[in-house]
């Protein structure tokens, strides 16, 4: 390994380098959204760019949504690559029926015949307080949607060459990013918002789970910060003598069911923890795949784990009962295990 | 001969100041635990803050012509509008600090205000008020009341869709509705000349056939003129009206905005042309206030922003399972007790 590759970034400073290196290479690829040129993007995700690429390619927009994705829209129609940044995935009504109704569907509408060579660039999620309209992630409802890919990748390494990917994919892309992973200086610093991110340019599939940690006793999946959640779980049992394997999805559409299933083959117990609403939702969806495809592998019932359909309230005590952490993770494997 | 009453010049400057000491004290109290390393989740009051020193006069200039029948809805930056309207205050900072005796239970927050009695709400989606407005308005000529609706709005949501479409409603239904616009120039980082086509929102009163007005300045005795005749028009049954007002922000977009987008000569400028000095000095200049009174009245308001705080402070967390609860109301109109303690409803 060169020293290069040792390089350590934070989720922000990824997402800006792939963009930035996109922009270089392909002159179509341009940033627009709300405080994404002088000030870099609420998260940081455009750091940089304005000074490199200059006011045309760098576009602060009205507080129109509507427009701006509608325009990314019909400049990607046209040829370009455009980047529109939703500033929280939250803000996603405003602006839902471009997304939903345009934007997902006009490559199929036309019959293969309009590409939407786009990136739909959104923060999400919670844990600092902020509350209802500005914690959720969402991951489902853009999920459920036929017509788009949505990842939401959980290391800077991931952000990178998942957003390098995005930008270079001829097919919508909501990209949602977490803000508790941006390693953002004004927010909790957690250990996994820094990571080592090579300086050159590289790509990883939009399509693949990854298995972040080997085991053998129990399958737990999660995205972005329930992978965290989930790994701190993992640690903990291993201590106790019990092997759990943690899968991040990284995508959530595509959803990759072969390596969902192939653990499950292996460990024959599932846990899949979530960021997101309960009902209707990933862990729904994931526990669906296992249930169909393999559901006599199961030793024991799929416990799902997510926001137990209610609004993200505001005040802390509230927050943290109804997020999903590792200590409930590791709860429910105990409880699982001895099933 | 003063053209504004001396009572209402008094509400005015008292309410202003009582806004100005509330803010300048949420400074210090959002800043508690986050120091020396600032984390935004972190101290008795955590997540984005949005104050409103500075902007005063928009809030009372307009609040001073409503009564407690009329309906206000405010949107991220709020405290100004709901202190002007009237709202709980001790309930109010209850929710912002998180407690369980706070307007929402602490489910709500510095944003999502909601304060029925005082007919007050507000929202953290940009615009998103403006359509309640219309919807109070509506409700009001529905019933056969006088009643009125303000919207207040910062020159940056005035861009957003939901602004036009609801004029446009209001104005082909002939609401008794007020858009007040705060200027203050910038929407987080941009300012209004890089969003906004035209350099004042007043003229697009035009597009929906309605009046617009657009005070300078941050001038609350004309902020207070302005929206008497618009208050009085939609109370006649005359329909819905625009106000845009220059107003400063003094502070960041939120706490913790490094505010690199301006120069830090730009709010000791406006420091100096700060409106509550202005009315103060207007005020003993016309002898409508004397020192003394003067003096009382700032006493008075800092003493009831106090008393919030520390209400605020002494009152409980919610039980976390609280969380749970409040998603629906218990029993569905028209559902019997019967039906309900059949288990149906649970
Ligand atoms: C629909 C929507 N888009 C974006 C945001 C993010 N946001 C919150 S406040 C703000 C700026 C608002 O500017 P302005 O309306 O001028 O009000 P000010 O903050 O200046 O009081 C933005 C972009 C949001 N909350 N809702
Ligand atoms: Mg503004």
């Amino acid at each position: 390994m060169n020293t290069a590759t040792k390089r350590m970034l934070t989720g922000s400073k990824a997402l800006s380098e792939a963009i930035a290196q996109e922009m270089e290479r392909d002159p179509r690829v341009f940033v627009m959204g709300e405080d994404v040129a002088g000030y870099g993007g609420i998260f940081g995700a455009t750091e940089g760019l304005l000074n490199k690429f200059g006011p045309e390619r760098v576009r602060d927009t009205p507080i129109s949504e509507t427009a701006f994705i509608g325009t990314a829209i019909g400049a990607a129609a046209e040829g370009l690559r455009p980047i529109a940044e939703l500033m929280f995935v939250d803000f996603h009504g405003v602006c839902m029926d471009q997304i939903y109704n345009h934007m997902a569907k006009i490559h199929y509408m036309s019959g293969g015949n309009v590409k939407l060579p786009m990136v739909l660039m959104t923060a999400v999620g919670g844990g600092y307080d902020d509350a209802a309209q500005h914690s959720q992630t969402l991951y489902a409802s853009f999920g459920h949607l036929p017509g788009m890919k949505v990842v939401a990748p959980s290391t800077p390494y991931d952000l990178k060459g998942m957003m390098t990917s995005a930008i270079r994919e001829d097919n919508p892309v909501v990209f949602m990013f977490h803000k508790a992973l941006q390693g953002l200086a004004w927010m909790d610093q957690i250990d996994e918002s820094i990571g080592i991110v090579p300086e050159e340019s590289y790509t990883v599939p939009l399509d693949k789970a990854k298995v972040v940690r080997e085991g053998t006793d129990v399958t737990i999946v999660g995205v972005q910060m329930m992978t965290h959640a989930a790994t701190r779980a993992a640690d903990r049992l291993q201590a106790e003598g019990i092997s759990a394997e943690v899968i991040d999805l990284r995508s959530i559409a595509p959803l990759d069911k072969d390596t969902i299933l192939e653990s499950v083959r292996k460990t024959h117990r599932l846990i899949v923890v979530d960021e997101d609403y309960l009902s209707y939702g990933m862990t729904a969806e994931v526990a669906a795949v296992v249930a169909e495809e393999a559901l006599y592998e199961l030793e024991a019932p799929i416990k799902r784990l997510a926001i137990p359909n209610v609004p993200i309230p505001y005040s802390s005590v509230l927050e943290k009962f109804v997020l999903p952490n590792a200590d409930i993770i590791y709860d429910e494997v105990k409880r699982i295990i001895s099933l | 001969m003063l053209s504004i009453e001396a009572s209402q010049l008094k509400w005015m400057y008292e309410t202003m100041v009582k806004i100005r000491y509330y803010e300048e004290t949420m400074v210090q109290v959002y800043a508690e635990g986050k120091n020396p390393v600032f984390n935004i989740g972190a101290g008795p009051v955590p997540g984005e803050m949005h104050l409103a020193a500075g902007q005063e006069p928009a809030a009372v200039g307009i609040c001073a012509h409503l009564t407690n029948d009329d309906t206000v809805t405010a949107p991220h930056r709020p405290h100004h509008h709901a202190i002007a309207k009237g709202v709980d205050l001790m309930k109010m900072t209850a929710e912002i600090f998180g407690k369980e005796t706070g307007l929402g239970k602490g489910k709500g927050g510095h944003m999502h205000l909601f304060d029925p009695v005082a007919k007050f709400s507000c929202g953290g989606i940009v615009a998103a008020g403006v359509p309640h407005a219309v919807g109070a308005a509506l409700a009001a000529k529905m019933q056969g009341k006088d009643y009125v609706a303000v919207a207040f709005i910062g020159e940056g949501a005035a861009n957003a869709g939901a602004f036009h479409e609801s004029l446009n409603l209001a104005a082909v239904w002939k609401l008794p509705v007020i858009v007040v616009i705060e200027d203050n120039a910038y929407g987080i980082s941009v300012p209004k000349s890089a969003s906004t086509a035209v350099p004042s929102n007043d003229v697009r009163g035009a597009a929906y056939g309605i009046p617009g007005a657009y005070v300078k300045d941050n001038d609350p005795l004309e902020m207070y003129r302005v929206s008497e005749e618009a208050v009085a028009r939609a109370r006649r049954g005359d329909g819905p009206s625009i106000i845009e007002i220059e107003t400063y922000r003094y502070l960041g977009h939120f706490q913790g905005d490094p505010e690199v987008y301006r120069k830090k000569t730009e709010v000791p400028e406006l420091h100096q042309r700060d409106p509550i000095v202005r009315l103060k000095n207007y005020m003993l200049a016309e002898g409508a206030a004397t020192d003394s009174e003067i003096s009382q009245m700032e006493e008075h308001a800092k003493a009831e922003v106090d008393a919030a705080y520390q209400f605020a402070r002494d009152s409980a967390y919610p039980s976390p399972e609280a969380a749970l609860d409040d998603v629906f109301e218990p029993v569905h109109t028209g559902v019997t007790a019967e039906v309900a303690a059949t288990g149906q409803d649970s």
